[in-house]
């Protein structure tokens, strides 16, 4: 079973995108921002990190800049998934290291889509 | 809906468009109908169906088969048969069309353009290895509305979302308002054209490729085979066909076999040996 984490300062995102991943047979794990979502990957890298970018404390590009910054780990698929919609934000995402980019709202057939892209089915 | 409006409708679908409609299918009529009937001021699909008996509108006529035979499209639908032809139909076009450097795809029941546009933008990430050929992609609808969306190439947050790598949407496409509208070199690769499949295909042309997906599952048997027979005589014998993943030639007609391990794409039956063996179905 692949494992995901899932990075959402909304609780309702976090749990819209846990149902959608569980039916999708990942094994989800949770955080509420980029710090938080630092401190889960030094207990266990995840397969892959869903990203949300404006967060209280640390927001996502960071985060995603630290984590491809880590030498030796195993780098986790980062794919954001944000309300920022624009060229110039997608472009910085891609630059800093994401695979895939998923613009707000999102549902079930988006995240396959997407998932099944970056090579997780 | 009353029973007897059923088999008129039904009766007027299968005439102009070929779509069979079963009464289990009760339920598409209402959805796709009712918004129709509500847009031209009716209260529901019993009013407009009797509003087509009693003016015998050729413009309502069009405008409920166009409702009934739109369909969803997703860019890079399915996947496999956009990875088969990059892999194994273009280096096979490659090598077969040297002589002429000339290339014909048909999308046939193309919906909103996403099929064409998938295709068109394998062939310009790989440009220089196509310099000097002409290479047509032509799609192909019985709907006129959805012909009008995919000439302005412009889609929703939500559809350049479904298959399309993010890599492709910054490559190719530019935010319009809270849209996404595909570059005019893309745009400019495929030639749309209103076209019912139950007609002659004599002033399409010949073509090396055919996509025909998720189309014949509307169509009854005999007109599956039909369609499909007169789909091989317009490509030559090292042509290829692609159909939808819940759809095969086995049982309908012996004009195409399938190729083995390639889901979805179909040769002539007559193909050589080593048109199979190029398709990776040796």
């Amino acid at each position: 079973m692949k494992s995901c984490l899932v990075v959402d300062d909304s609780k309702v995102i976090r749990r819209v995108a846990r149902r959608i991943l569980e039916e999708m047979n990942f094994e989800i794990r949770e955080a509420a921002d980029g710090k938080d979502a630092l401190e889960s990957c030094s207990e266990k890298m995840p397969d892959v990190v869903l990203l949300d970018w404006n967060m209280p404390v640390m927001d996502g590009l960071e985060f995603l800049k630290r984590v491809r910054a880590l030498p030796n780990v195993r780098q986790p698929i980062v794919v954001f998934c944000t309300t920022e919609n624009d060229m110039s934000h997608i472009r910085q995402a891609m630059e800093a290291g994401a695979d895939e980019y998923i613009m707000k709202p999102f549902d079930r057939e988006i995240i396959e889509a997407k998932f099944s892209q970056v090579g997780l089915m | 809906m009353r029973p007897e409006d059923f088999e008129f409708l039904s009766r007027m679908l299968k005439r102009r468009s070929g779509l069979t409609l079963n009464p289990d299918k009760v339920y598409l009529l209402e959805s796709r109908l009712t918004p129709l009937a509500r847009r031209r001021g009716l209260d529901g699909i019993d009013a407009l169906v009797a509003e087509l008996r009693r003016t015998n509108s050729e413009t309502l006529a069009r405008e409920i088969t166009d409702a009934m035979t739109t369909n969803e499209s997703f860019f890079f639908r399915d996947r496999t048969p956009f990875d088969i032809f990059e892999r194994q139909v273009l280096p096979m076009l490659r090598q077969r069309r040297a002589a002429g450097k000339r290339v014909r795809i048909w999308c046939a029941a193309c919906s909103t353009g996403q099929e064409p546009y998938s295709l068109a933008m394998i062939l310009k990430n790989q440009e220089a290895q196509w310099r000097g050929w002409s290479i047509e992609i032509i799609g192909t609808d019985i709907a006129r509305p959805v012909l009008k969306k995919a000439e302005a190439g412009l889609y929703s947050q939500f559809e350049v979302q479904r298959g399309l790598p993010i890599q492709m949407l910054m490559k190719y496409f530019t935010q319009v308002g809270d849209q996404w509208q595909l570059a005019p070199e893309i745009r400019s690769m495929v030639k749309f054209k209103e076209f019912n499949l139950l007609e002659s295909f004599a002033p399409l042309g010949h073509f090396d490729v055919i996509y025909c997906r998720n189309v014949l599952i509307y169509f009854d048997q005999p007109t599956k085979k039909e369609v499909l027979e007169r789909m091989r005589k317009i490509m030559p014998s090292d042509g290829v066909l692609f159909l939808g993943a819940a759809e095969t030639v086995l049982g309908i007609t012996d004009a195409f076999r399938p190729v083995r391990g390639q889901r979805g794409m179909y040769l002539p039956a007559d193909a050589e040996e080593t048109v199979v063996a190029a398709a990776g179905g040796a």
